[in-house]
């Protein structure tokens, strides 16, 4: 593992592996009458947003508690924080207070990896996601979530992606979950499709690893699990499709196509989800959406990568089984 | 007057020679010159070169004395073996009246270490909307020819027909920033893999080209000529060859950047190399010196654009688009065309000298290395390498993308109508 956790792409096979196993770990403390360890005893974790996103805040937030880390949150948003020198400024500020880890939020790509090798602090740093570039915490959820479904929590340990089909439909251009999917699930050994209208792919995306269609309907039988990614309503305003309702009629999942994905086939989305435009109501809510899920494994994997950078060589549950540390 | 005599200088590159200089102009050129009366300079086989015109400068002054002054930029232009350099318009308040063209003009002529010569605005604000009072620039103290909104692009297309018909009353030239700008909205970085992995907004070389395309085919149909700023894209190369064979008055150039850089680079997110146009791939890289060669390129031009740290040191998306460029524009050009069998030391005179001189109608600027020419002189040691140190920039600014970097040839000596401005490396 490195120093920090920036893009998902810079995670071996072996590291993610052991991220996802290490989130089996916590996901069973979770299980027990009294949550917490004592990993992080004195180490402060800063979550750094210069974005709202309360979920992932609140995820983050959980994470390191539950490690019992001192916590600081800073939100950026709304204050007079807008100009870029701010990010080293206010980086400076907490290199000042002594601070262990960053869990920074940032509306510009890239901005993590600045902090990180700018030289401006010394604190491990997360990112928890930059503008359309990456946010490797939820591909590495989203990824714990495909192998307890379709591995298995015990099956699966140890063991990666090998050969399950994966395909993520929406906005892909501005969407940092994809690029962070496509990095790790490759990594994993997945096969990933892409299914996207052309406006909304990348010039360049036929480097990335994986395959691209503009057809939904002839990915769907061939597909293990299908990830929606939301679909901003502006976009329409920027001619990168007509109307939101042929937006959904073309690459919504509906009931009718849902239908036609295996019997094992899961759906999956980062959220917040636009219902009515990328998933009907009727497929959110039936058993094979794991959104709740992944809100709740977004913890165990937090946990897990926080530990891992920060915990050094301890284990991180004391009644580790002995085959765990390998 | 005093006499310098120039002794053993490869003259644009050929055998060595002497070069006596009398006052202001170039007396005598031979060998075995008298040094009777002269102070010597000893050129060792060092490259002597007619003195550098830039085409393409921004001096920042006035509005943003925090990153360069006219008496700033031109030390550096001085220190990068410059002795004409042509300002752009893009100041605060805007270079598109009489009385700020002066005021430049004024302060180049006041700092004595490289003339100034102003471009105008082609429109009032740089907006692209209302002509500027070019005929009024053209006519002040300044005697503005090169006309331009560069940092922005006339992109209506019947202000830009306007510009090009109006200048020909006084054989004035558009230079053209060529960005189309609806297809650069958010532009980061050249839209291509990399853009698509880093997740910065795209900025694509039709943006450039499909307006090089329509401001050639408008020169041509009112008959004007048109200069294209930095071109960056081997399409653009294409279009303006074409363009050339057709017998359209075109003339473009390139930054030393886009000779030797791409848009790997932005994979650091370092700011220092955000710069507009965008850095592009290693293809139109080749394409660029391929046609710089060949004249499809007329000319190389720094687009030397100062920032203060602060404008730099943050993240990528914050930052100011530009790098600076007089002090290491020569060792660029060495190292990519040079030093690479591409051009002689007379094709680089050419370039970054004779042409744009000519370009910009500059009067006693790229001028031969001859009996009687006004004595504006570059020497260049060539066998020079060294790594870049910005610390030792005469600029006020520092954001070059070459910090540390080897690069070969360095300018000892410059002279501005016999007057050394720069001697051993060192301005006077
Ligand atoms: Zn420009």
């Amino acid at each position: 593992m490195q120093r920090h956790l920036i893009s998902a792409a810079d995670l071996t096979r072996d590291d993610a592996v052991l991220i996802l196993d290490t989130a089996e770990e916590m996901a069973r403390v979770a299980d027990r009458p009294i949550k917490k360890l004592p990993t992080l005893r004195g180490r402060t974790v800063v979550n750094l947003f210069f974005e709202d996103s309360t979920r992932t805040r609140i995820s983050f937030e959980a994470a390191e508690k539950r490690l019992s880390a001192d916590v600081i949150n800073f939100t950026a948003k709304g204050s007079s924080v807008s100009k870029g020198e701010s990010l080293k400024d206010t980086a400076q500020t907490l290199e000042a207070m002594g601070v262990d880890a960053v869990v920074i939020r940032h509306g510009a790509s890239g901005a993590p990896y600045r902090l990180a090798t700018s030289g401006w602090i010394d604190a491990h740093v997360i990112n928890a996601g930059d503008g359309t570039h990456q946010h490797p915490t939820q591909a590495l959820l989203d990824a714990f979530t495909m192998r307890r479904r379709l591995v298995g929590p015990d099956a699966g340990l140890g063991k990666d992606l090998d050969g399950r089909r994966v395909t993520l439909v929406g906005d892909i251009l501005h969407s940092r979950v994809a690029r962070s999917n496509v990095d790790l699930l490759h990594t994993l050994g997945a096969e990933v499709t892409l299914v996207a209208p052309p406006t909304l792919l990348p010039v360049g995306v036929e480097t990335w690893p994986c395959e691209v269609s503009y057809d939904l309907d002839s990915t769907l039988t061939k597909s293990d699990a299908v990830m929606l990614l939301r679909v901003q309503r502006e976009r329409m305003n920027a001619a990168f499709f007509p109307t939101e309702r042929e937006y959904s009629r073309r690459y919504g999942l509906d009931g009718d196509r849902m239908a036609k994905m295996p019997d094992h086939a899961i759906v999956m989305h980062p959220g917040p989800m636009v219902r009515g435009m990328e998933i009907t109501a009727e497929v959110a809510d039936s058993g094979r959406c794991t959104v709740v899920e992944q809100v709740t494994n977004g913890v165990s994997v937090r946990m897990a990568v926080l530990y891992l950078l920060l915990g050094g060589a301890e284990p991180a549950v004391t009644h580790a089984r002995p085959t765990e540390e390998k | 007057m005093s006499k310098t005599l120039i002794r053993g200088a490869k003259v644009l590159g050929g055998e060595p020679q002497d070069v006596l200089i009398d006052g202001t102009t170039i007396a005598e050129v031979g060998t075995g010159l008298s040094a009777e009366g002269a102070e010597v300079v000893e050129a060792g086989g060092k490259v002597l070169l007619p003195g550098l015109v830039d085409l393409h400068t921004h001096l920042r002054e006035p509005g943003r004395e925090d990153s360069e002054t006219v008496l700033t930029g031109t030390r550096a232009a001085a220190s990068g073996g410059y002795t004409n350099v042509f300002a752009m318009a893009n100041t605060f308040p805007v270079a598109d009246t009489a009385g700020v063209v002066e005021q430049v003009w004024r302060l180049g002529q006041e700092s004595g270490y490289c003339d100034v010569q102003p471009i105008g605005a082609v429109t009032v604000g740089l907006e692209g909307a209302k002509l500027a009072e070019l005929g009024a620039m053209h006519e002040s103290a300044a005697g503005v020819t090169v006309f331009s909104d560069d940092g922005k692009c006339v992109h209506d297309a019947v202000i830009m027909r306007r510009a090009l018909e109006y200048v020909k009353a006084f054989d004035g030239v558009v230079a053209q920033h060529a960005q189309e700008p609806r297809l650069t909205e958010g532009a980061q970085m050249n839209e291509g893999v990399v853009s698509a992995e880093l997740g910065l907004g795209g900025w694509p070389a039709v943006a450039e080209e499909s307006i090089i395309a329509r401001d050639v085919l408008l020169a041509e149909h009112v008959g004007s000529r048109v200069h294209i700023c930095h071109l960056s894209t081997a399409g653009s190369v294409e279009i303006v060859r074409w363009a050339k064979s057709r017998g359209i008055d075109v003339t473009a150039e390139v930054t030393p950047h886009h000779l030797l850089l791409t848009d790997e680079l932005v994979r650091s997110y370092d700011p220092v190399y955000k710069v507009n146009p965008p850095l592009r791939t290693e293809r139109d890289v080749l394409a660029l010196r391929e046609a710089l060669a060949d004249g499809t390129i007329d000319i190389v031009a720094t687009d030397h654009a100062p920032h203060p740290h602060e404008d730099k040191d943050c993240e990528w998306a914050a930052a100011a688009m530009g790098m600076v460029g007089l002090e290491t524009a020569l060792s660029v050009v060495q190292e990519t065309m040079v030093d690479t069998g591409l051009l002689d030391w007379a094709g680089v005179a050419e370039r970054m000298s004779f042409k744009p001189a000519k370009i910009g109608q500059a009067t006693g600027h790229g001028r031969p290395v001859s009996a009687g020419e006004p004595a504006n002189l570059t020497l260049v040691d060539t066998e020079y390498r060294g790594r870049v140190d910005p610390a030792g920039f005469a600029s006020r600014s520092r954001n070059t993308p070459y910090e540390g970097r080897e690069l070969p040839g360095r300018v000892t000596h410059t002279w501005l109508r016999g007057k050394a401005t720069l001697v051993d490396g060192k301005l006077t």
